[in-house]
């Protein structure tokens, strides 16, 4: 008798075969397996590290001999609400917001074209194009538009072409966003968030919008709405959990960012900067700890008050 | 009576692709319309110049009288039910039912009670607080139906909304929609690709193959009277003899149609045919018999013995039965 009669095919023998009918039998250990180093990584190595640090921020620093007294207090947190500390934060969380804001309105019409009416090879220009910016290196584009910005950079150069100086010199002369140039002002910092974040919001608003099926936008304008309305009641309720996807990698990436500021911008710091000089030169673990405590924070507000708006519903 | 919706000479084409392709059309107000046609024949790209999603290449559409080309869709007064319902996953049924309204800034109390009766209406009170995921199939047409009835729509188009459904199902709803066109009086046009639920539900029909329109008629004529041997096949299908067969049966060289349920055995003299084959459909028994090389369909009624395979028969039917299509096609 041949093996093609047979009803039941022998086992394949050998550890491999073994192996595959033992884990076909048994679904959890496969999952276990699977899952396992992974969790363990996320677990112990990122989880526990954070944890470590977050520690450190209950500790305190002696002002006299600069080292860290490892006694529970909440003197560091108190520290952070200083003045000049509490600058930084607010600073920090307003650039990361208006950083967000301007990628979402940017990201939208980019992500609904895409999403909308590429198709072949447009789609594929697209994909390249939004993640074209994320192959070369973060310092050489930050030092690019430190060129393009600077005062005798190309944009002074196209606005002096088109007579527009006076516009220019308007804006830098407004208080805080303006500057001695583009590149040392508040302006500069924002436009090179926005450029290099934009990516991460256009990525993901372009899926929760490929999610939304014509018919559904066919069926608000069969039923009396106007293309504002549609926007309004169907396109951007159902868009949502995708821009909040993406504003939590605009708000969250500008939040920690250390080396934008530090090379476009004014010399005040970010929070990033504030971390990096606290636990380098100034060895002040503690507040370079509390300092980090303060986006997760934001960041867990902005999700529980993202899921209480019900962006979450339509996933 | 007032003409519903008119075409003339409309075309739509995609690129090279002729979705409607010529099409002349009058749909009577209070009119209960089917478009029947294989996928591709461009019924639903005509509905869809109804209701504004697409404009016409060429020619001319007039909805209640008045113009209807360059119109967008939500300046028409005409509400389509989706082949996929559409229903509006993150709004309960109340705020999907309740949505034209909202849109025309009718109040929430007032729009609440409305949509409340527009569930009723198709036989879901109380649902308006459910999530459109918590329903079955049949509970989204439903209420798909009542969003766009809620409206008061002038024409309201239906594309293929029983396409998704089971069988039991598809048959109720198909009462259900013919009683609820009755009552309410309004145009209804309805696509399909199910010549059963064209023939049911329908008080004309039009069949469309390739962009154009083979026939328009009432259920019967078309059943009975199949213009071309496309409309004999797809409605029904029929037996099409050729036109050296009907040449020798009825006399007249071009091609016919013979319905299935019209042979009969033969209780004296008749053509003589072999029987090839037969299956069992619980009401009837089809036969596939050979009638001197013309393969022939017969639907023999529950109680009439069944001939054995092979067995050669003699078979007949009513000569007005043979019907001589004019159409070459």
């Amino acid at each position: 008798m041949n093996v093609a009669a047979q009803a039941i095919l022998p086992g394949r023998g050998g550890l491999f075969g073994t192996l595959s009918d033992v884990l076909w039998r048994n679904p959890r250990l496969t999952l276990f397996l699977m899952l396992a180093p992974p969790l363990l990584w996320l677990g112990v190595i990122y989880l526990g590290s954070l944890f470590a640090l977050l520690a450190q921020s209950f500790f305190s620093i002696d002002e006299f001999s600069g080292l860290i007294k490892y006694e529970w207090t909440l003197k560091t947190y108190a520290e952070l609400l200083r003045p000049a500390n509490l600058d930084i934060i607010v600073r920090t969380v307003s650039m990361a917001a208006a950083v967000t804001l301007a990628s979402a309105i940017i990201a939208f019409p980019i992500a609904y074209f895409a999403a909308r009416y590429a198709r072949g090879k447009w789609k594929a220009l697209f994909y390249l194009g939004a993640m074209l910016p994320l192959w070369s290196s973060y310092l050489v584009k930050v030092y690019a538009w430190k060129l393009i910005l600077a005062k005798e950079g190309i944009l002074t150069w196209l606005f002096a072409k088109l007579h527009l100086t006076p516009l220019l010199e308007a804006w830098l002369a407004l208080p805080v966003i303006g500057g001695n140039s583009l590149s040392v002002s508040y302006t500069g910092t924002f436009l090179v968030f926005v450029y290099v974040w934009l990516p991460y919001m256009i990525l993901p608003t372009q899926a929760a919008l490929e999610r939304v099926p014509d018919s559904m936008l066919e069926a608000s304008s069969d039923l009396g709405g106007t293309p504002a309305q549609t926007f309004r009641h169907v396109l951007l309720p159902l868009a949502l959990p995708g821009i909040i996807a993406g504003s939590i990698f605009t708000f969250s990436l500008t939040l920690g960012d250390y080396i934008i500021p530090q090379i476009i911008g004014s010399s005040r710091l970010f929070i990033g900067q504030a971390v990096y000089a606290h636990q380098g030169t100034a060895g002040n673990i503690p507040l370079a700890a509390a300092f980090t405590v303060v986006p997760i924070v934001i960041m867990g507000f902005y999700l529980w008050m993202a899921k209480r708006q019900g962006a979450f519903d339509a996933l | 009576m007032q003409t519903a919706v008119a075409f003339s000479k409309v075309s739509r084409h995609f690129g090279s692709v002729r979705a409607v392709d010529d099409v002349d059309l009058e749909i009577a107000e209070g009119e209960f319309f089917a478009m029947l046609g294989p996928s591709g024949s461009g019924k639903t790209t005509c509905l869809r110049l109804i209701a504004g999603f697409e404009q016409p290449t060429s020619g001319h559409i007039e909805i209640f009288g008045e113009t209807a080309e360059g119109v967008p869709p939500y300046r028409r007064n005409v509400n389509t039910v989706f082949q996929d319902y559409a229903l509006f996953p993150h709004l309960s049924v109340a705020d999907n039912v309740g949505y034209g309204p909202m849109i025309r800034g009718v109040a929430k109390a007032e729009r609440m009670k409305s949509a409340e009766e527009a569930l009723a209406l198709v036989q879901l009170p109380g649902y308006g607080d459910r999530q459109p995921g918590q329903l079955s199939g049949g509970q989204r047409q439903r209420v798909a139906l009542a969003r766009a009835l809620i409206n008061k729509p002038k024409v309201l188009l239906l594309d293929e909304p029983l396409g998704a459904l089971d069988l039991k199902l598809r048959e109720q709803m198909q009462e259900e929609l013919k009683a609820l066109q009755r009552t309410l009086g309004i145009t209804f046009v309805f696509v399909t690709h199910d010549q059963g639920e064209a023939l049911s539900m329908a008080d004309r029909v039009a069949v469309f193959n390739h962009g154009k329109i083979m026939q328009i008629g009432a259920p019967e004529e078309i059943y009975r009277a199949p213009r071309s041997r496309f409309v004999a096949d797809f409605v029904g299908s029929s037996n099409v003899l050729p036109p050296e067969m009907t040449e020798r049966l009825a006399g007249r060289r071009a091609w016919a149609s013979l319905r299935p349920e019209a042979i009969r055995i033969a209780s004296g003299d008749g053509e003589q045919a072999t029987v090839t084959g037969h299956s069992y459909l619980g009401a009837a028994t089809k036969l596939a018999v050979d009638m001197g090389g013309q393969r022939l369909t017969m639907l023999l009624p529950a109680g009439v013995p069944v001939p054995a395979t092979g067995q050669t028969i003699a078979i007949e039917w009513n000569p007005a039965d043979l019907h001589v299509m004019e159409d070459e096609q």
